[in-house]
């Protein structure tokens, strides 16, 4: 457990009253909350451990532990790994963007992020034709449109988020419509392609857990590692941006900088996770919030993981339930939609302001 | 409804609507004497293009008129009806909430009314257009009600987090209609519903839409009581209005008007914010002499997008909903970056 050597300035959220435990600074209060979260890390360690055993092995016909066994559990390893790719991007992205932005309602999948992606991968089908299905299909053509996706990202938020228009609402507003903006121009683009071209694309597109884009694995698994890993060892620069714009100038930290580094890594764990299985809208909300709840602090080496791991429970959970209990694993990403948005009303609705 | 004090957003980029500041380039009301015929015309060449336009010949003899009057007539004037109850729609919510931001589309109404459809569809297999509408009106007032309330719980700090929510509340309820679509096998019929396309409308499918005729002449009866409305309950109530009942109108009046169009073509993005806004741009906000524009503008933007999704990949069509969604977005971005300029 880090401990902090900067007094965090912040009233603490829950002391007041508390006489039990001494007083600390640090990324917990108090003693109390230390053992609260690594409780909770063991009860996710746990589940996700269950989870992952549950998928590899439900339903295997083969008696356990013969050759058949194993190979139809590395059928299944497949899905786990994107599963695990998936959690990992949406966590990180989604508490960095909304370090980044000192604003904890919106995330990189509303602001748009992947629609882009989206349009990135029509865009290059629509203007290049029939030549351009192989644009898509490529590893090479891959990492160039993410390349691309990443630099229209960087560019694009980094202008949004620059101060320009002064108030962070507007530029929010933006980001919601632009999403909208860039899914309808895809689907626009879509209507325009022929059959054979469209087939193509939407078999690209439109992933899900159940039948992901294993190709993209040993190329999207690095990029999301390093892009993270880069997150997590710039933790405390993190711990820092979420202060506001003000105190992380007066710490010494180019805010502006700052900003642009984080988007530029969001973006890339975005195209990692949008090539895989596609938009989720809300999954990224989901985890981030209870992230928040559970963790209490305000240190990113101790938020980020949480929020990592609950991704990973949240979405093995629904897979497992749903393929094994309801045999519908199309169902994934629509039920995490349903309760990440429902999560997102009550939690405004509570709240009472944003 | 409580009593109490509702914190309202303050428009803090915007002038807020209502509010009668004179129109530059002098475009007041004088000069509207000979502006208005003109666009009238213009709106006639308009409706004359989109008559033309299709792939069937129907100079052809008896079979290409009788081909004319079962779907291009037809067509056209669902064109115009659409076009103006949705602009009208936007008008009186951005009135009623005294937010330029606020229309179907930024209130998730539309996801509302398109679930009612589904549900019809749903429960009631091979259901009347009537009731299918009737489903689509309830759940879209039901949904506008509550996002009313939404914006009375919830302290807002700033006009433009109006939308952020409506959307958010709309993108839910999409997801809940996908997975109910999902879960019946509906989820292509669902998305043929959803895009907004004119292409279905021929002779004995579309005479519904003429119910929102009528909510477009009642806004303009009612404008003035809409425009105190979004004074705030305190001042309304002072002048003598009936609050309450005036928003109840309101957020009636909308539904029917996006229940209706939502079921004969599907969702029309933007619209009803694109229009009152350009506009109040142009003219200013003297609303009285704003209206007939406002109907007039969304007629052309309706027709405009339509011809253009006719005709670029002839014989096909490309849903006006999406090219809607399209220049709407962009059209939205660019207000919202102009607003700030000026702010």
């Amino acid at each position: 457990m880090p401990e902090t050597r900067t007094a965090a300035t912040d009233a603490p959220t829950q002391a007041s009253g508390h006489t039990s435990g001494e007083r600390r600074t640090g990324p917990f209060v108090r003693g109390r909350d230390r053992v609260r979260y690594a409780v909770i890390m063991a009860v996710l360690v746990v589940l996700a451990v269950g989870f992952t055993a549950g998928i590899l092995a439900y339903g295997n016909p083969m008696p356990v532990g013969s050759d058949g066994f194993w190979r139809i559990a590395e059928l299944r390893v497949t899905s786990i790994a994107v599963i695990l790719v998936v959690a990992f991007c949406h966590a990180f992205a989604t508490v960095s963007f909304q370090t980044a932005t000192s604003n904890r309602i919106i995330t990189p999948s509303i602001m748009g992020f992947e629609t882009l992606y989206v349009v990135v991968q029509t865009g290059a089908v629509f203007v290049f034709g029939a030549s351009g299905v192989a644009m898509v299909t490529g590893t090479t053509q891959f990492l160039l449109q993410a390349a691309l996706m990443v630099v229209l990202a960087t560019i694009l938020y980094g202008w949004l988020l620059s101060g320009r228009f002064g108030n962070i609402h507007v530029m929010l507003l933006v980001g919601v419509i632009l999403g909208g903006g860039l899914g309808a121009l895809s689907t626009f683009m879509q209507r325009l392609l022929t059959p054979s071209e469209f087939d193509i694309l939407t078999a690209r597109l439109f992933g899900n857990i159940g039948n992901a884009d294993a190709d993209y694995l040993p190329y999207a698994v690095p990029i999301a590692l390093a892009a993270g890993g880069t997150l997590f060892w710039r933790a405390r620069r993190l711990d820092v941006l979420a202060l506001g714009r003000d105190a992380t100038t007066n710490l010494g930290l180019n805010h502006k900088r700052e900003v642009i580094v984080v988007l530029f890594l969001v973006s890339l764990l975005m195209a990692m996770t949008t090539s895989l299985v596609g938009p989720m809208t809300f999954l990224g909300f989901l985890v981030a919030m209870l992230a928040y709840q559970f963790a209490d602090t305000y240190s990113h080496r101790l938020l980020l993981p949480m929020a990592f791991l609950l991704g990973y429970v949240v979405l093995s959970g629904a897979y497992f339930v749903l393929r094994h209990v309801f045999y519908a694993q199309g169902m994934v990403t629509i039920i995490i939609e349903l309760i990440g948005g429902l999560t997102f009303l009550v939690y405004i609705m509570r709240k009472g302001r944003l | 409804m409580t009593s109490g004090t509702s914190t309202r957003p303050t428009p803090d980029p915007a002038p807020s609507p209502g509010h009668a500041t004179p129109g530059r380039g002098g475009a007041g009301r004088g000069s509207s004497a000979w502006t208005l015929p003109l666009a009238v015309l213009l709106t006639a060449g308009l409706l004359a293009v989109s008559l033309s336009v299709g792939v069937y010949d129907i100079t052809a003899g008896e079979d290409g008129w009788a081909m004319f009057g079962i779907t291009r007539v037809p067509r056209t004037i669902s064109l115009v009806l659409a076009g103006a109850a949705m602009s009208m729609c936007g008008l009186v919510m951005q009135l009623l909430t005294q937010n330029r931001f606020v229309e179907p589309t930024t209130t998730g109404t539309t996801e509302w009314a398109g679930l009612g459809l589904l549900l019809v569809l749903i429960l009631v297999p091979g259901a009347s257009l009537l009731t299918r509408m009737t489903g689509a009106v309830v759940m879209a007032f039901l949904g506008t009600m509550v996002f009313f309330l939404f914006l009375r719980r919830v302290s807002l700090k700033s006009s433009l987090i109006v939308p952020i929510v409506g959307i958010m509340i709309g993108a839910v309820v999409g997801a809940v209609s996908t997975y109910l679509a999902m879960a019946t096998d509906m989820l292509q019929q669902m998305g043929i519903w959803f895009a907004g396309s004119f292409t279905s409308v021929v002779r004995g499918r579309y005479e519904m839409l003429w119910i929102v005729l009528v909510v477009t002449v009642l806004v303009f009866l009612i404008a003035d009581r809409l425009t105190v409305a979004g004074l705030g309950k305190d001042i309304a109530t002072n002048v003598g209005l009936d609050y309450d009942r005036i928003i109840l109108m309101g957020v009636a009046m909308v539904s029917v008007a996006t229940g209706i169009v939502t079921v004969v073509i599907g969702s029309l993005p933007f619209l009803g914010l694109i229009v009152p806004n350009v506009v109040s741009l142009i003219r200013g906000d003297n609303l009285r002499s704003n209206l007939p524009w406002v109907c007039l503008l969304g007629v052309w933007v309706v027709t405009i997008c339509d011809i253009i999704g006719r005709t670029i990949i002839m014989p096909f069509e490309v849903p006006v909903s999406l090219i809607l969604g399209v220049l709407g977005a962009f059209f939205f971005i660019a207000l919202l970056v102009i607003r700030q300029r000026r702010a």
